[in-house]
């Protein structure tokens, strides 16, 4: 049977998607259904002196309007940090209370101060309108750089530090630094981003008074972990009487991990009004109040010996939190980061030292790649500088700190399994023609442009992760994925994962794993997920974990199916069970022509007795049925990694900087379905570009947000990239049975420092992203000056 | 958005008369909309002038283009007669911001919102395009006064503009990477008796720009351009660009411009 694993079958989710049948969280309308409006702070740091409803209140439609007091009342906790990072000098992070709507203070432009209520949306944006707030204006802490000198937000948070991190050793990594010949110093910015998924975040609460349940439609990656945050933190509803349900959700880039003050509210605010209620974010409130993404200001040092063997790093980062600390904020620039600062080099000693301040600016959590992308943009750019100031070929110093021999424990967290750098090297060398690239270059420069070429040979880490190995770090999850194969009597499958879809193609991908286990037909496989009263508890999607962890499970759960059907058909073929195959969907006896098919063993489960011709008992001890559960914890992260290499030419008179040429070579391990990864390789990639060229959210020293349309904030389009050219080496990964290492975020992982060595390269001067025209023009002009010098 | 009632008229007499201080003309939208929803403008009446069938259409003479107040950009973008008579008024329109603008934003509404970063503007100038409204004829020159300011009176219907043939031009612009708008535009007209230079984006409202026209009125070349130091006073500074940022982009494209004729 050819096997499904490995080609390039067509997504089945996509008729759906591409036909408009998708059912988001927007589509559903229940009955009696009322709509919600948020009132939302204008201000970025204030305290709320009075809020006025009664006018509201009186105002047409208007069905309830609820306030900070009243989810108080009914003592709805505030919303929560789920990993509790410790300072090097052992104290805990500094975490301010965060209620689902401000009581006291709003510390953010977009900040939930009241929710109205109301039987038609513009009933209740009018009504909206007529919350008076009576704010006393507090000057804001916006710059993430000087926040730790800035007035403290919360008066129990000195300097606004959440916490003050180590990950290393400082003494061993002073001696290396002490033996170098050259210390290489670069000075960065991870610019913040706002993560725009396609679909806005909405949630639509449903109570059933009888029942005294609620049902949450929510776009959301992890339902069940929202309803165990809601339940258990929030306590609007105990787990066995809530219901949380993500249906299609479009697209989530980390935003919809978390559970968000509306999620909260209008679970609880169904349950008050004892009405359906619905709110969908407008795309402004989206820009406000998602969660946005990296914002770090760092500086990083590396030693170096003179023929170019790295002996050392230090890294200091200071990392903006925003005006709370919202669910992942704190693991993203620790754990997520600071282990990934070595890249894929062998660095002996190191040490990476983060502060994580609060402002008043939107929080800010993890965002595709979380972290690992803060990391590589810092060691790509620094070792890309170290080259430069060497005097060595981009491509050679690299090659020669590569990690060489596997298993490599690094000098601060990850013991990597798997993985063989030089060969995605010299293929991405080849593919994008490095050797015809000074030819290329004076080409260039022949119509007075500049020309770059930029490299990143990156690492990442996925599959998170290891339950014990992360709790004890702080995370106060298991990180494992579970899984439930069901077989129906008729012997179609239907596949309950813990992970969610919101993009990926699960639907497509885990039908394949199990059509090639257990030899049945693509077509008689279904996925389904995002439904807490569905399948075993799931720890969702997000860290390129769902084939990693959450395809094992499944591949595990068709395991304990194919050990049943072999008692079974044993049974039913009366032959010895060490004596039953199992090969493309078929139970034979060795050396004999009996054999069952597994639909024949499914339908055997379910009738297990004599019915007319029908035979089938089931062995002593077996129950009837056919359906397995597997969960899933990893023994260890996976490594993808991979070389991208970035051509980039200039125009100095306009500062236009035009993606010429693109490669990425991944090592991703087994791939399951080239086209969805190559799908999923394009998306990072434009939005690593997008960071690196266009994006930025850009609060000003009021902390407004300026870039809250896109008519102001850039995203990338398609007419800004040349045809990306993607190549795949192959190490698998030892630490699952797939093999899959994780490819959902490489691109945007992989591609900012590969743009901006690019970048760099062809103007000789540093600048931050997003290297925008007008950037990219003041550094050509200025180089230009008689006294300046290419840094 | 607030509530409206949605008129639509038949015939620019019925448009103007339903029009009041609290009304608006709706061409395609693409701005009246997003204002009303982001609730930066409500109007009582919203009166659709899209089926007036008058309004739109292009005619092509041997001296002049017309184009109807209603006629969208992508219209003007493919439009042979154009392409033919003016090709860089097809090339400004096929570069307005992306295509589901294009299929909805019309020359009407462009010129009457008059938005300091929009394309049509400079075309006005460049190309001594004369407005014609429902009551009387306004020449480019005295049409835009402002930021998003025009000489137009309360309730009068821009029907169509009327551009002349120049012998050569050329329009290029730096366009906002966000929104596509001009940072800086810059529309070269080389006319019969004169040459127009003008310039969108850089300040609060559509200029021709005297030196520029000057110079290359007598020697329509790149080198005439570097001869003339363009001022950065007066111009816009914003996230996107500084005023002095803009001026280099004015010089900067000229000189392309010239380079295109
Ligand atoms: C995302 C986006 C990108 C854009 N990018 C660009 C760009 O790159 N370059 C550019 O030049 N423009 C750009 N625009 C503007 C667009 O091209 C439209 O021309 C502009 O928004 C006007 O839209 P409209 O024609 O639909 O007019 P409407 O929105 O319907 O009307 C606009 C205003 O003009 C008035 N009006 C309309 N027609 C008449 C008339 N015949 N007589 C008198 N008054 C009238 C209306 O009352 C209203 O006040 C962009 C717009 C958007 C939304």
């Amino acid at each position: 049977m050819a096997s499904l694993v490995g080609s390039r079958v067509e997504r089945k989710e996509d008729k759906k998607f591409l036909t408009g049948k998708g059912r988001y969280t927007a589509d559903i309308t229940l009955a009696h259904q009322t709509h919600a409006v948020f009132v939302r702070s204008p201000h970025a740091r204030a305290l709320i002196k009075k809020v006025d409803t009664s006018k509201a209140e009186k105002a047409s439609g208007v069905v309830a309007i609820f306030t900070g007091k009243d989810l108080a009342d009914d003592k709805i906790g505030g919303l929560i940090a789920g990993w509790k990072i410790v300072s090097e000098d052992g104290t805990d992070m500094k975490v301010p209370a965060h209620p689902a709507l401000a009581t006291e203070s709003v510390n953010y432009v977009g900040d939930h101060v009241a929710v109205v209520i109301a039987e038609t949306l513009a009933d209740a944006k009018s009504a909206a309108d007529m919350v008076k707030v009576d704010y006393k204006v507090l000057k804001a802490v916006v710059d993430t750089e000087s926040a730790m000198d800035s007035e403290a937000i919360y008066k129990d948070i000195p300097k606004n530090l959440c916490y003050d991190w180590l990950l290393g050793d400082r003494a061993k990594t002073k001696e290396a630094f002490d033996s170098a010949d050259k210390i290489i110093k670069i000075d960065l910015r991870n610019n913040r981003l706002i993560p725009n998924a396609m679909e806005p975040r909405a949630s639509l609460g449903d109570y059933n008074s009888s029942t005294e349940e609620i049902t949450l439609y929510t776009a959301n990656q992890n339902p069940h972990l929202t309803r165990l945050v809601i339940s258990a933190f929030n306590a609007v509803a105990p787990e066995h009487k809530f219901r949380v349900v993500a249906p299609d959700v479009g697209g989530g880039f980390g935003s919809k991990i978390y559970p968000y003050a509306e999620d909260v509210v209008i679970a609880w605010a169904a349950k008050k009004v004892e009405r359906p209620v619905k709110w969908v974010a407008e795309r402004t409130e989206s820009f406000l109040s998602d969660c946005h993404g990296r914002d770090h200001v760092t500086h990083a040092e590396l030693a170096v010996k003179s023929d170019g063997t790295v002996v050392g790093l230090k890294v200091d980062t200071i990392a903006n939190l925003g005006g709370y600390a919202s669910l992942f904020a704190t693991v993203t620039p620790t754990y997520l980061y600071g282990p990934l600062v070595l890249g894929l080099y062998n660095i002996p000693a190191a040490y990476c030292n983060v502060k994580a301040v609060y402002t008043n600016t939107a929080p800010v959590d993890a965002y595709r790649g979380a972290g690992r992308p803060e990391a590589t943009y810092m060691i790509e750019r620094l070792m890309s500088k170290a080259a430069m100031e060497l005097g060595m070929d981009q491509a050679e110093f690299r090659r020669k700190n590569f990690i060489k021999q596997f298993p490599h424990q690094q000098a601060l967290v990850h013991n990597i399994d798997s993985g063989n750098y030089d060969a995605h090297l010299d293929k991405a060398l080849e593919i994008a023609d490095y050797k015809g690239f000074a030819n290329r270059k004076s080409e260039s420069e022949s119509k007075g442009k500049l020309r770059g070429i930029g490299f990143s040979t990156y690492i990442e880490a996925c599959g998170i992760a290891p339950s014990a190995a992360v709790m004890s770090l702080g995370a106060g999850v298991g990180l494992w994925e579970s899984a439930e194969v069901r077989f129906n009597p008729t012997g179609n499958v239907t596949v309950f994962t813990g992970a969610h879809s919101h993009g990926q193609g699960h639907d497509t991908v885990f039908a394949q794993i199990v059509g090639d286990k257990l030899g049945v037909p693509l077509e008689n496989v279904e996925v389904v997920h995002g439904d807490t009263d569905k399948g075993p508890f799931g720890m969702g999607t997000y860290g390129s974990r769902s084939l990693a962890v959450g395809g094992t499970a499944i591949d595990k759960a068709c395991d304990k199916i194919i050990a049943k059907g072999k008692r079974v058909a044993a049974k039913m073929l009366e032959a010895s069970e060490s004596d039953v195959d199992f090969k493309d969907g078929e139970f034979v006896v060795a050396k004999s022509n009996k054999k069952k098919t597994i639909g024949e063993i499914a339908f055997a489960c379910y009738l297990p007795g004599q019915y007319g011709e029908v035979k089938s008992p089931l062995p002593e001890g077996d129950e009837p049925g056919l359906k397995e559960t597997a969960f899933y914890d990893p023994i260890n992260f996976s490594f993808p990694a991979g070389t991208h290499i970035c051509e980039v030419e200039i125009d100095p008179e306009t500062g236009h900087t035009k993606l010429d040429k693109y490669t990425a070579v991944d090592d991703f391990g087994t791939i399951m379905n080239p086209m969805i990864v190559e799908g999923q390789v394009h998306g990072g990639v434009a939005q690593g570009v997008g960071q690196a060229l266009y994006e930025n959210a850009h609060y000003d020293e009021t902390g407004q947000l300026i870039t809250a349309s896109y008519m102001d904030y850039t995203m990338p389009r398609a007419d800004n990239f040349p045809e990306l050219k993607i190549d795949y080496t192959c190490t698998p990964a030892t630490s699952n049975p797939l093999g899959a290492k994780g490819c959902g975020e490489a691109g945007a992982i992989a591609a900012p420092p590969a743009v901006m060595n690019a970048v760099v390269d062809a103007i000789g001067t540093d600048i931050s992203m997003p290297a925008t025209s007008e950037k990219v023009w003041k550094a050509c002009k200025d180089s230009k000056k008689p006294n300046s010098k290419a840094a | 958005m607030k509530n409206f009632t949605y008129h639509s008229a038949k015939d620019s007499k019925e448009a103007t008369k339903l029009s009041s201080s609290n009304s608006a003309f709706l061409a395609g939208g693409m701005t009246t909309i997003p204002s009303m929803k982001l609730g930066l403008a409500s109007y009582k009446d919203i009166i659709d002038i899209k089926g007036i069938k008058k309004l739109s259409g292009i005619k092509v003479s041997g001296k002049s283009v017309i184009i109807g107040a209603t006629t969208k950009h992508a219209e003007v973008a493919n439009s042979k007669e154009i392409k033919k008579a003016i090709p860089s008024l097809s090339d400004l329109a096929e570069g307005i911001g992306d295509p589901a603008v294009r299929n909805r934003g019309t020359i009407g509404g462009s010129i009457a919102n008059n938005d300091p970063a929009a394309d049509y503007p400079s075309a006005c100038i460049a190309l001594n395009a004369t407005i014609h409204t429902n009551s009387r004829k306004i020449e480019a020159s005295k049409f835009f006064s402002g930021m998003f300011e025009t000489t137009l009176k309360k309730g009068e219907l821009i029907e169509a503009v009327e551009f002349q043939i120049p012998n050569k031009s050329s329009y290029q612009k730096h366009p906002n990477p966000a929104s596509r708008y001009a940072v800086v535009g810059v529309y070269v007209a080389k006319n019969k008796n004169d040459v127009n230079v003008a310039i969108t984006g850089a300040k609060s409202c559509v200029y021709k720009d005297e030196n520029l026209s000057k110079a290359l009125s007598k020697n329509f070349s790149v080198s005439a351009v570097d001869a003339v130091k363009v001022s950065s006073s007066g111009m816009n500074t914003d996230i996107h660009a500084s005023a002095e940022y803009r001026a280099s982009l004015v010089a900067t494209y000229a000189k392309k411009a010239i380079e295109a004729c």
